[in-house]
């Protein structure tokens, strides 16, 4: 299922409370989906509801998807002037804030710019201002609106200069009145001025200067510091808490214990700190953890939810008609956001209403998980969304503002909390462990004549939406329950094609009961997936499912063309039948200057490609990787990373470039060292030594980034493509330059030693 | 316990213990945006603070070493509308994504390059490998501090 259409129908899940007291009355108020108005009082039809323009000719928009460091901010500001014909400096825009904006839902999953950048929303509700103020132009100015033009939101008369008027004096300070009108005619690409540009980031200066306010420097008149205090392992819970032990401790102002949380809160953050230290918890129980040694094979024995995603029924005898056949395994670790800062919230709960600042990626969802945790109306919550560290997905922003939230009501004042590192990294919802079994078989002449391809990974909890707090950590700790897995089996797939999480290679037709939807040539197929309840949080980190299962295939798509001793970029193009996909391979290779030759070239020099249709639709890209691997320590060094994409329009060219560039040093980041580790109860990679990051300072790869700006199509997204194809490209890179083929992330030297070791290299002949 | 430090050219006297942590008093009780919490144990240097010429992690720093002291902060360096030159460079190289890192980033740099003007890129390299960018904008930070190098030699 793509995330959007997640999100369109995600109003309709089913709901199980635990704490069935607190919610069981306001049930019906949290039945609602996002761009329901239902419980926002903020109407996404009405045009004030996104555009206001002030008396002095500023533009005031107000959104739903916002900054988390991608820069939506700047480029939804580049878009409003352009639509409006002001310049950027004259935009100020109001970001998820659920007593003035729409609601958008969540910020994620690449959706921001398609979901207000195309026809529809932000975008649109831009146009029709536009339409509105040329219209009282044209009245005011008496000549008809094909004879105004517009600069710096002043129109006047095309040929009679004297004749002119600001939207100040036109509508400065009152309202629009209007519906947002679908008709409404958009400014297109040949005629932007301010979008397609690069911009300078709006938050730049602030941000460099230290004077940008995020959710960690709010700071409330009577704010107290409140710190959390978790169960020493995953299901441990409280049998008494000796409120004693801390009593005495300078700055303590209170215990509070609700079901399994804990927390304590005190005048300063230190005091808070050392009382959460001190305090004696007495926990029992606790899950016993499935060994992290077997973890991938334990996958594999459970029950599990299962689903067919494509299946043409004829594998297994192509596979067994096939000239030769392969098979091959994939394993991918569990990841984690791990976020530069901890999350932080600030919550002021006066009785029955609430204030919360948040960094949450979900402003409206946690507005409600937020009256749920405490028993009110969501009515009676008001989320700030505030600027935090960036998350790559669902960090621990939900799960702390339910805990602010709760301290501050257990004390009646404002309260804020920042997570220890080590309960960030503990207890957040980490990125899918995934295993991959790939099978394929190729004929006489040499094409793949079958794809076969089976996955088992995890899942428990998720993002909490608009109902089901326990998908956090703290949710569940006050007795709601997570989301968990059914096991289930698989129904044959109906409808069409649905490559939202990329589990069908590229390389395949995709054709369910004759429509055919994938992006390849390859006829006989079948995709079957098994989720698996996790023994930890689980939740959308950057490119979910779609990295894991990417590289998967574009590995193995490497591995077969090695096998029939063809050129992996030529053979990439032989079973690709999507154009733009086959553009991006092309530009990329051309941008490498990759020319056909020995494959694997070994000599611990090589390079290595990869490719994927984000979420099957989202954005095109393609990447060439350039590594030399050291043989005798295993150390895996890139060189240079180049990229082509094809996002559609481009709003901000040097946005674009800067989330490729992060996204390729993030990928790679994951590829080369990250993984979540654990003991029998409870997860051991908790800081920066036991959780391996790349840091700022390391033989940093030269990025080329090619952009394909392609008009007349709609805006995809553009911050989860370059990640994708990372742990692929440099996996494929490592064959090349060993002939070893290295299965599992992340890439150890430990793991490249002994894949070399099975691979001794042979000098060429 | 009555304590005086001097920030970013000001003497502040705070009462507080005085084993807190130099980041609570810089970022609580002066209400400073720049140093910020990230590990809380001298890991990723978010919290970085100038202290007497050095970039120290002020999380893992208790402020009664550093009574008396010179400590500047990210934003003691200079102001949205004359930015320090390694802040311009940061602007001018548009180098952040979510900008949490940039205090330890910009800090951890220049008082590195202030003591070690000629240092190599590898020494440069070496001197950020405990700092953390998780946005991972490298390539461009890297590029703004030897812009920032080149200018100030």
């Amino acid at each position: 299922m793509k995330r959007r259409d997640f999100l369109k129908t995600s109003g309709a899940l089913i709901v199980s409370f635990a704490a069935v007291d607190v919610a069981q009355p306001l049930r019906a108020a949290f039945a609602q989906g996002p761009f329901d108005t239902r419980n926002s009082g903020v109407d996404p039809k009405q045009l004030d509801n996104w555009i206001a323009v002030n008396a002095d000719g500023t533009v005031t928009a107000y959104t739903g998807k916002c900054e988390l460091g991608q820069g939506i901010m700047t480029a939804q500001m580049q878009l409003v002037a352009e639509e409006l014909g002001v310049p950027l400096s004259r935009v100020k825009l109001v970001q998820c804030d659920t007593a003035v904006c729409p609601d958008q839902g969540t910020t994620s999953g690449s959706q921001s710019t398609p979901t207000n950048f195309n026809e529809r929303n932000l975008a649109q509700a831009a146009a029709t201002a536009r339409e509105a103020l040329m219209q009282l132009a044209s009245q005011r100015l008496g000549a008809p609106s094909d004879r105004l033009t517009v600069a710096g939101g002043v129109v006047s008369v095309r040929g009679d200069a004297a004749k002119h008027v600001s939207y100040g004096e036109l509508v400065g300070g009152r309202k629009f009145n209007l519906t947002v009108n679908a008709a409404a005619k958009r400014r297109t690409p040949d005629q932007w001025a301010i979008l397609g540009k690069p911009a300078m980031r709006a938050d730049m200066v602030a941000m460099a200067t230290g004077t940008l306010e995020y959710v960690q420097n709010v700071r409330v008149p009577g704010m107290l510091h409140g710190r959390v205090v978790r169960p020493p392992s995953h299901g441990a819970t409280v049998v008494s808490v000796d409120e004693a032990s801390v009593r005495a401790m300078p700055g303590v102002v209170k215990v509070v214990t609700c079901k399994n949380f804990v927390g304590v809160v005190a005048e300063k953050p230190w005091q808070a700190i050392q009382a959460a230290r001190a305090l004696k918890v007495n926990w029992s129980g606790g899950e016993t953890i499935p060994p992290h040694a077997t973890f991938y094979d334990y996958l594999r024995k459970q029950p599990s939810r299962d689903a067919v995603v494509i299946n043409s029924r004829d594998v297994e005898a192509k596979l067994t008609a096939s000239q030769s056949t392969l098979k091959a395994t994939y394993l991918y670790p569990y990841q984690m956001h791990g976020s530069m800062g901890t999350s932080c919230a600030v919550a002021d709960v006066q009785g029955n209403t609430a204030i919360v600042w948040s960094s949450t990626q979900s402003a409206y969802p946690t507005r409600s998980g937020v009256a749920m945790v405490l028993g009110i109306p969501a009515e009676n919550v008001h989320v700030i969304f505030t600027r935090g560290s960036g998350c790559y997905g669902i960090n621990g922003a939900d799960t702390v503002s339910y805990d602010a939230a709760l301290l501050s009501h257990a004390v009646g004042k404002p309260v804020k909390v920042q997570l220890s590192r080590q309960d960030e990294m503990a207890w957040e919802n980490y990125g899918f462990a995934t295993v991959i079994d790939q099978r394929a078989g190729v004929d006489a002449s040499g094409a793949i004549a079958a794809w076969d391809c089976e996955s088992w990974s995890v899942s428990k909890g998720g993002r909490p939406g608009y109902n089901q707090p326990g998908n956090v950590v703290t949710g569940e700790l006050v007795g709601f329950e997570p989301a968990t897995i059914t096991p289930r089996g698989a129904a044959e797939p109906t409808g069409e094609l649905r490559n939202g999480s990329n589990a069908v290679p590229s390389y395949v037709v995709g054709c369910i009961s004759g429509k055919c939807g994938g992006a390849g040539a390859v006829k006989s197929e079948r995709v079957l997936t098994h989720t698996i309840r996790s023994p930890f949080y689980t939740g959308p980190l950057r490119s979910p499912a779609r990295l894991q299962n990417t590289f998967a295939h574009e590995c193995f798509m490497d591995e077969i063309a090695a096998h029939v001793k063809a050129d992996p970029v030529e053979y990439r193009l032989k079973h690709l039948s999507e154009p733009r996909l086959v553009d991006v391979v092309k530009a990329v290779a051309k941008a490498a200057n990759w020319q056909p030759r020995a494959f694997p070239n070994r000599g611990n020099a090589g390079r290595g490609i990869a490719t994927v249709a984000y979420e099957g639709d989202n954005g095109y890209v393609a990447m060439i990787a350039e590594v030399s691997v050291d043989a005798a320590t295993g150390r895996v060094h890139v060189k240079r990373i180049v990229v082509a994409q094809d996002c559609g329009p481009i709003s901000n060219p040097d946005g674009m470039k800067n989330q490729i560039e992060g996204g390729a040093l993030q990928g790679l980041s994951r590829a080369l060292g990250e993984e979540v580790t654990w003991d029998d109860h409870k997860v051991t990679s908790i800081d920066w030594r036991t959780y391996h990051s790349l840091p700022l300072g390391f033989d940093v790869p030269v990025i080329e980034s090619v952009l394909i700006n392609r008009a007349g199509v709609e805006a995809t997204g553009a911050g989860e493509t370059a990640i994708t194809l990372v742990a692929a490209a440099v996996g494929n890179a490592i064959f090349d330059a060993t002939g070893a083929r290295i299965r599992q992330v992340p890439f150890t030297p430990e793991r490249v030693k002994t894949a070399i070791a099975g691979n001794p290299a042979k000098s060429q002949a | 316990m009555n304590i005086t430090l001097t920030v970013n050219g000001r003497a502040q006297t705070v009462d507080v213990d005085p084993a807190t942590p130099l980041l609570y008093v810089l970022s609580d009780e002066l209400g400073l945006r720049g140093p910020k919490f990230g590990c809380g144990l001298g890991q990723c240097g978010a919290c970085a603070a100038i202290v007497n010429g050095r970039a120290v992690r002020s999380c893992v720093t208790p402020v009664s070493t550093v009574a008396n002291a010179q400590i500047t902060t990210l934003e003691g360096l200079g102001t949205p509308e004359k930015p320090h030159p390694i802040q311009q460079a940061f602007i001018d190289e548009q180098a952040a994504q979510c900008g949490y890192c940039l205090n330890g980033v910009i800090l951890t740099a220049k008082a590195y390059l202030d003591q070690n003007p000629k240092a190599s890129d590898a020494d440069v390299q070496q001197a950020l490998s405990t700092v953390l960018c998780r946005c991972f904008t490298n390539t461009r930070m890297l590029r703004a501090i030897k812009k920032y190098q080149e200018k100030r030699s």
